[in-house]
């Protein structure tokens, strides 16, 4: 694994379909017909090439070790397909990826499902698949397999992607909310909100002009040096994605029938990332994180755990915010900069811009 | 972040607090009129730091919860219209009508779109020439000035499909009806600093005077509001009423003069039911007759629909002070963010929503 290496999109050259006779994604492309021949043979194959793929059966047969599998599943349809920081591709790989990494596992492969909206420019496509690939191999895992659909015009918004992830967990590694326990450090691996703000800075109607960028990466390789320096004591491990690090730890709360306490002042924000919000009316605790985690780490090796975390790239912010609780259960409570409590709730539905 | 830092520092704002206490000597209820300054209290913890003698009541300033039902049905007719593109700010989108609201209305096939500012309606209308654009005028006397400026653009590149719902509310006629009613409870006010950004303050001398009530202008950080609060109860303690400025950093006497000039070019003062409150003269902003044709109502011949409001929800009691959020049987219960009976429960301004989603419950 080495998600050190910076995203190389362009690397992997021009469009390998003729541009001049397919400008465009069309119904055919997903057709099953030669259209379809032509994209995964000319596009995808040879763009994921790999073990697992090469054969283009039906399905990738894997051989593993003995020992327990994490797997998630999860589906992108984020617009604009391509934003500060990342694009639908590289989101579809990081999103699934850091969900495996969170179950404690070395993520190892994944699959990719993409629903396209004919018309879309065959350029774009091209953009978004070596995107995947680049951050695949940033990420260490192989597309194993994959799927292509193309719906009628008005029936899509330009792409979506489903993308399936696995991965081995090791022996002795444990991560579950329940394992929480009161005294337990909470420690997140870096300025929160980035990811939602900048996409909120070019969606239409509302664009504003930041230099922010998404935080959109691959966290497999800070969850190994996690694991690497907490063991078993790492209890809990989250990317807060939507729904912002208040729903994540309100989560992880209910789950564990535990308080959990948050300082305010301890949690890292980016100055413009807190300006947006307060344009916006926006509160940063809900808005959504791609390249972020959260650890609860026993308090024995919260120090080391925090060390570690900031020696490596994803997690050089890395700050505990707060601890678990014997009070509350069941709720997150947050003590505000001028010493107030309240509590942190789940989010109802989206947050929305607001009038004054 | 500097101009945010300041106002939230933890040593000053313990300083308020103590001075605060050391004023107080008997029990005053204080109305926030903002749902900006309500949000604020609750969300610091603020509420809970002030000694107990100090009972915040929660004012009609939230612009989605004071807009009335009919309004919202309205704009709800208007953007179930094939012809529409139907614009408006977010907080609006999840208001409850009697059966619906623009969320709903946009999942059925309505074209409803979430802007941040009037004058991006104008560009969505100068970009569809074969749609009207029409735009939910809400909000109070800070939101109307580009509301007028965008009716002032429209007229000026000549748009037909241009026109505005206008629900604008004035806070100060709203002040007079809290304390002019028999049963009101308030004894002080924290003005609405914004409001006042750009209306000043010369509107409130005589309320101050009428009905013996100290009125401190205010800001809407945390230290903002705890210097406003120590200004009113020191008022209050000693016996004085009259004006205070506390948000001198924004707001002059006199307020923004050329947007009280645009203002009054564009609008005129009308009778406006208030949600949950009833009726209040002379306290809504309509086009005046040169611009009718920039009115939706007009346009779209929509003011026949003026449906009944809800009789469970108390947002009228509690906009009015009398009230709070947790005493409403219906809080947390029938009524959720995710199923709002009435219109607090929605905006991130209003009093239902800052006392659920900060768990003041019970």
């Amino acid at each position: 694994m080495s998600d050190d290496t910076p995203l190389d999109v362009d690397g992997l050259g021009a469009c390998p379909i003729p541009i001049s006779d397919y400008p465009n994604v069309l119904l055919a492309h997903g057709g099953g017909g030669s259209l379809s021949q032509m994209l995964i043979e000319g596009m995808f194959a040879p763009t994921f090439a790999n073990d697992w793929l090469n054969p283009l059966h039906d399905g990738a047969v894997i051989e593993i070790d003995a020992g327990r599998m994490a797997v998630s599943t999860d589906s992108f349809v984020i617009s604009p397909m391509f934003f500060p920081g990342g694009d639908i591709g590289s989101l579809a790989v990081h999103g699934t990826v850091n969900d495996v990494a969170m179950c404690g596992a070395r993520p190892m492969a994944i699959t990719v499902g993409m629903v396209i909206e004919e018309g879309l420019p065959m350029e774009d496509l091209w953009r978004i698949v070596s995107s995947i690939k680049a951050a695949a191999d940033e990420a260490g895992v192989a597309v194993a397999t994959g799927d292509t659909k193309v719906v009628d015009r008005g029936k899509g918004d330009g792409i979506f992607i489903n993308t399936t992830g696995f991965g081995m967990v090791p022996d002795g590694i444990d991560i579950r909310p329940e394992r929480i326990a009161v005294g337990d450090q909470v420690i997140v691996s870096g300025t929160i909100a980035d990811h939602g703000i900048a996409i909120m800075s070019v969606r239409e109607g509302l664009e504003f002009e930041t230099a922010l960028e998404s935080d959109s990466a691959s966290l497999g390789g800070l969850v190994e040096a996690i694991l690497a320096a907490g063991g078993h004591d790492v209890h809990v491990l989250r990317d807060p994605t939507r729904g912002g690090l208040a729903s994540a730890t309100n989560e992880i709360a209910k789950a564990a029938g535990l308080g959990i306490r948050l300082r305010e002042t301890a949690i890292p924000m980016q100055d413009q990332v807190l300006a947006a919000c307060e344009i916006l009316g926006f509160d940063p605790l809900y808005v959504a994180n791609e390249g972020k985690l959260i650890g609860i780490v026993t308090s024995e090796v919260a120090d080391e755990v925090l060390a570690t975390m900031r020696s490596h790239p994803h997690g050089a912010d890395a700050t505990i915010i707060g601890e678990v609780v014997d009070d509350h259960h069941g709720r997150v409570l947050l003590t505000s900069r001028i010493g107030g409590n309240r509590v942190v709730d789940m989010l109802s539905g989206e947050q929305l811009p607001r009038i004054c | 972040m500097k101009y945010v830092d300041e106002y939230r520092d933890e040593a000053e704002a313990q300083r308020y607090l103590e001075a605060i206490r050391s004023t107080v000597t008997r029990p005053w209820t204080i109305m926030e009129i903002c749902g900006g300054q309500t949000h604020t209290f609750i969300k610091f913890g603020i509420d809970e730091l002030l000694p107990d003698e100090i009972e915040l009541v929660h004012g009609p300033g939230c612009p989605v919860c004071v807009t009335p039902l009919e309004m919202i049905e309205r704009a709800l007719a208007i953007a179930r219209r094939p012809d529409v593109i139907f614009t408006s700010f977010g907080d609006m989108m999840r208001v409850p009508g009697s059966d619906a609201d623009l969320l709903t209305i946009k999942a059925q096939g309505g074209d409803v779109r979430m802007v941040y500012s009037p004058l991006d309606a104008v560009r969505v209308a100068q970009a569809n020439p074969d749609r009207e654009v029409v735009f939910f005028a809400v909000g109070f006397e800070t939101t109307a000035p580009a509301n007028a400026m965008a009716v002032k653009q429209a007229q000026m590149l000549g748009l037909d499909n241009f026109s505005i719902l206008s629900s604008h509310v004035l806070v100060p006629p709203a002040m007079e009806a809290i304390l002019g009613a028999g049963d009101n409870r308030v004894q002080g006010f924290l003005a609405a600093g914004h409001v006042c950004a750009v209306m000043g303050y010369w509107e409130y001398g005589p309320i101050a005077e009428k009905y013996h009530t100290p009125i401190v202008v205010t800001g809407f950080e945390p230290l903002d509001l705890l210097q406003g609060t120590y200004m009113t109860v020191k008022a209050l303690e000693e016996g004085r009423y009259g004006v205070e400025n506390q948000y001198t950093r924004a707001v002059t006497l006199e307020g923004n003069a050329p947007a009280q000039q645009l203002l009054s070019e564009v609008f005129t003062t009308v009778d406006r039911p208030w949600r949950g409150i009833g009726t209040i003269p002379m306290s809504g902003y309509n086009l005046r007759p040169q611009f009718e044709s920039f009115d939706a109502v007009q346009k779209f011949d929509v003011e026949a629909i003026a449906p009944p409001e809800n009789e469970i929800c108390i947002a009228g009691e509690i906009m009015r002070g009398l009230k709070k959020p947790n005493d409403c049987a219906a809080f947390g219960e029938e009524c959720t963010p995710e199923h709002p009976l009435g219109a607090p429960m929605v905006s991130t301004e209003g009093a239902c929503a800052a006392y659920f989603q900060y768990g003041r419950v019970g």
